[in-house]
């Protein structure tokens, strides 16, 4: 009986089972120990009292008698918007220094590997806190702000341009001088524009090298066979390498999306509220360590599961069709 | 006229790039060479630095604060065993990253060196003194971080790889759920929860030390990338392989460690080193739950109001230090997969 390939898959798998439960079980005990005795019931009905901290950037009207839900979901909109926004600059700076690295020229190569290699090889972090003090010195003062565009101004208070009235849809209000600087209109903050060039100008570095590996990786007989059918070099690029290229880089980049928006975290570092800094003000204001990790997890988590999802649809509608 | 100086001018819109490049690097040059070198004061003198700001780098910042930043808040009485300990743990790293001491008894003995030198920092023993962990700091703290966290998370990872690749359904959903949910968020999280909420799962009384939390964070978050860099590997074996040890009457184990395992460390060296790289860089974020690892002791120093100014040559100084040994690593991991590509063909 004890050689039996299923009995003893069955035994390995009740051990596991045991020691999972038990530990679980010892836990749970200490935790609710823990709690009793610092006074906490554990629970997620806290997040309907007032959170009673203000939050600088939101997307949806938020004041500080708010409850925690809402300041979670405000922190959960500003991640998605430094996200989305960083994925698609991360993605167009991660093409141009790949096309860049492949060019003829040795030069560009030698500049697109240095930057590569450089910015691979500091932590995002550094990077990040750099941004930020040097946006706090070099942006001019509130008073004096640098009109890069009509209407569109650059100062400590960060990007501030025209944006639609609320409730009066085709009609724009425009930033004008208040006494302490430029009001109305909508403005990106300097924390934000920091964390949009750290997280994009890091996540471009790891970009370029899939796209460039992936270009790679494509046989040359391919572009050869391509010219000699007379194809310009613009349709070889189009219709033989790149097609065959994606289905190699998708995947990583993906990869790199999530770890972008995973990154997005460090915000807490430089004050700007995402998800995370709102969930450790929470944890520290009401000591509700377990709710307010589980919470940043669990949004986390969904996010890579759905992308996951997409993905392995992507992978199977791409998939080379082979006989 | 040689080959890659005809490549520079080959074309028009070559000939373009080419000089407007030249031109971008004349300027950049014309830029930093005075503010870094012909203006700048290297002197560790507050003044002189405030006359030549704006116009020359301060690298006085790093002669006044370089103790701060390699040694945290170690005391520096004592900074001999940070150093022997450093110089202890990178000598392990590169005995270990010697192919032709890929032996388990070279293992054996970096694991005690690097114990050791935890040891020696750590003290309490032999007339040295005792220094409390959270005082451990700077270059010193990094390098155990990083080395702590893709060592000891190893047999972890391994564990994890072969439990996601075995053919019994519990132990496969346990550990699949693990990997997943640990790389599914970010490590901030992972942190926090060794920081926070650990403490609330130990029996009430017990207060685990601070590294030793930490350092459980960094393992159990790098033991979930490295599994799937394993499982990786285990997939690469051909099946003929298990299946040619089960005809030979292998069992489980024996068929693992003999002939799965050994070929499938073979083909992640490469990517291992990479995931190595990518926690040595995540330890600066164990500063956020304040311990002061080079990053951390950086910011430390420049705390000091007289001194905040030339953040830009603190952080140039770090980076360099981070740049240096991560693309050492990266040069190795890139000629050792060179290397097997070869070995392959």
């Amino acid at each position: 009986m004890l050689n039996q390939p299923k009995f003893r898959a069955m035994v390995w798998q009740a051990l596991l089972f045991a020691v999972l439960a038990v530990g679980l079980w010892i836990l749970v005990g200490n935790l609710n120990a823990n709690l009793a005795q610092r006074g906490i019931d554990f629970g997620y009905d806290f997040l309907l009292g007032p959170a009673g901290f203000d939050i600088a950037e939101r997307a949806i009207a938020y004041e500080s008698d708010s409850s925690y839900l809402r300041a979670f979901v405000v922190g959960f909109l500003n991640t998605l918007r430094v996200a989305v926004i960083g994925i698609v600059v991360a993605s167009l700076l991660g093409l141009m220094v790949a096309v860049g690295s492949l060019s003829p020229n040795p030069l560009l190569v030698w500049l697109c590997r240095q930057f590569v290699e450089f910015i691979r090889n500091v932590p995002l972090l550094l990077q990040l806190i750099f941004w930020y003090l040097t946006l706090t010195i070099v942006l001019p003062d509130t008073e004096t702000p640098a009109e890069l565009l009509p209407h569109v101004f650059l100062s400590k208070n960060g990007l501030q341009f025209p944006w639609f009235l609320a409730g009066e849809f085709p009609s724009l209000e425009y930033p004008v001088m208040g006494t302490f600087g430029l009001v109305g209109g909508a403005a990106l903050s300097p924390e934000f524009i920091a964390l949009l060039l750290g997280l994009s100008i890091y996540t471009s570095a790891f970009i370029a090298e899939i796209i460039r590996a992936g270009i790679l990786a494509v046989p040359k007989g391919q572009t050869e066979a391509a010219s000699a059918l007379g194809l310009t070099r613009w349709q070889q690029l189009k219709l033989v390498v790149l097609p065959q290229a994606f289905r190699v880089i998708i995947p990583p980049t993906t990869n790199q999306y999530l770890n972008l928006t995973k990154n997005s975290s460090l915000a807490i570092a430089i004050g700007y509220p995402d998800l995370v800094s709102i969930a450790t003000t929470t944890l520290n204001q009401s000591g509700r360590a377990v709710e307010a990790i589980s919470i940043i997890m669990a949004v986390y988590l969904s996010l890579s599961l759905l992308t996951s999802f997409l993905m392995n649809r992507f992978e199977q509608a791409t998939r080379l069709k082979e006989r | 006229m040689s080959e890659s100086f005809k490549a520079l001018f080959k074309g028009r819109l070559n000939t373009a790039i080419t000089v407007s490049l030249l031109i971008f690097f004349a300027w950049l040059a014309s830029e930093l060479l005075p503010w870094g070198l012909f203006n700048a004061v290297f002197a560790v003198d507050l003044n002189a630095c405030r006359e030549a700001r704006g116009e020359g780098a301060c690298w006085g910042v790093v002669g006044e604060k370089w103790k701060l930043i390699i040694f945290g808040r170690y005391p520096f009485e004592e900074a001999w065993r940070p150093v022997v300990a450093s110089i202890l743990m990178v000598g392990a790293c590169i005995a270990i990253s010697q192919r032709q001491l890929w032996r388990p008894s070279t293992f054996m003995i970096a694991g005690l060196v690097l114990t050791g030198s935890v040891a020696l920092m750590v003290g309490g023993f032999a007339g040295l003194s005792y220094v409390p962990t959270e005082r451990l700091g700077g270059l010193a703290l990094t390098l155990l971080l990083a080395i702590l966290g893709n060592i000891l998370s190893l047999p972890l990872a391994v564990l994890l790889a072969l439990g996601r690749t075995s053919d019994l359904p519990f132990i496969r959903t346990v550990c699949t759920s693990f990997i997943e949910i640990i790389r599914g968020v970010p490590l901030i999280t992972v942190l926090f929860m060794a920081s926070f909420m650990f403490p609330l799962f130990m029996p009430s009384g017990t207060n685990p030390d601070v590294l030793l939390r930490v350092a459980a964070g960094i393992i159990i978050f790098s033991a979930a990338y490295q599994a799937e860099v394993i499982r990786g590997g285990i997939n690469s074996v051909p099946k003929g392989q298990i299946e040619a040890a089960q005809a030979l009457g292998m069992g489980y184990w024996l068929i693992q460690t003999r002939i799965v395992l050994p070929q499938a460390f073979r083909v992640v060296v490469p990517p291992l080193v990479n995931s190595f790289i990518a926690i040595f860089k995540d330890t600066s974020l164990v500063t956020i739950v304040s311990m002061y690892e080079l990053f951390g002791s950086l910011r430390l120093a420049l705390g000091d109001p007289e001194w905040r100014a030339f953040y830009i040559e603190g952080f140039i100084f770090v980076a360099l230090i981070y740049w240096v040994f991560c693309s050492a690593m990266s040069r190795y991991a890139r000629g050792l997969e060179r290397d097997f590509a070869a070995a392959r063909r």
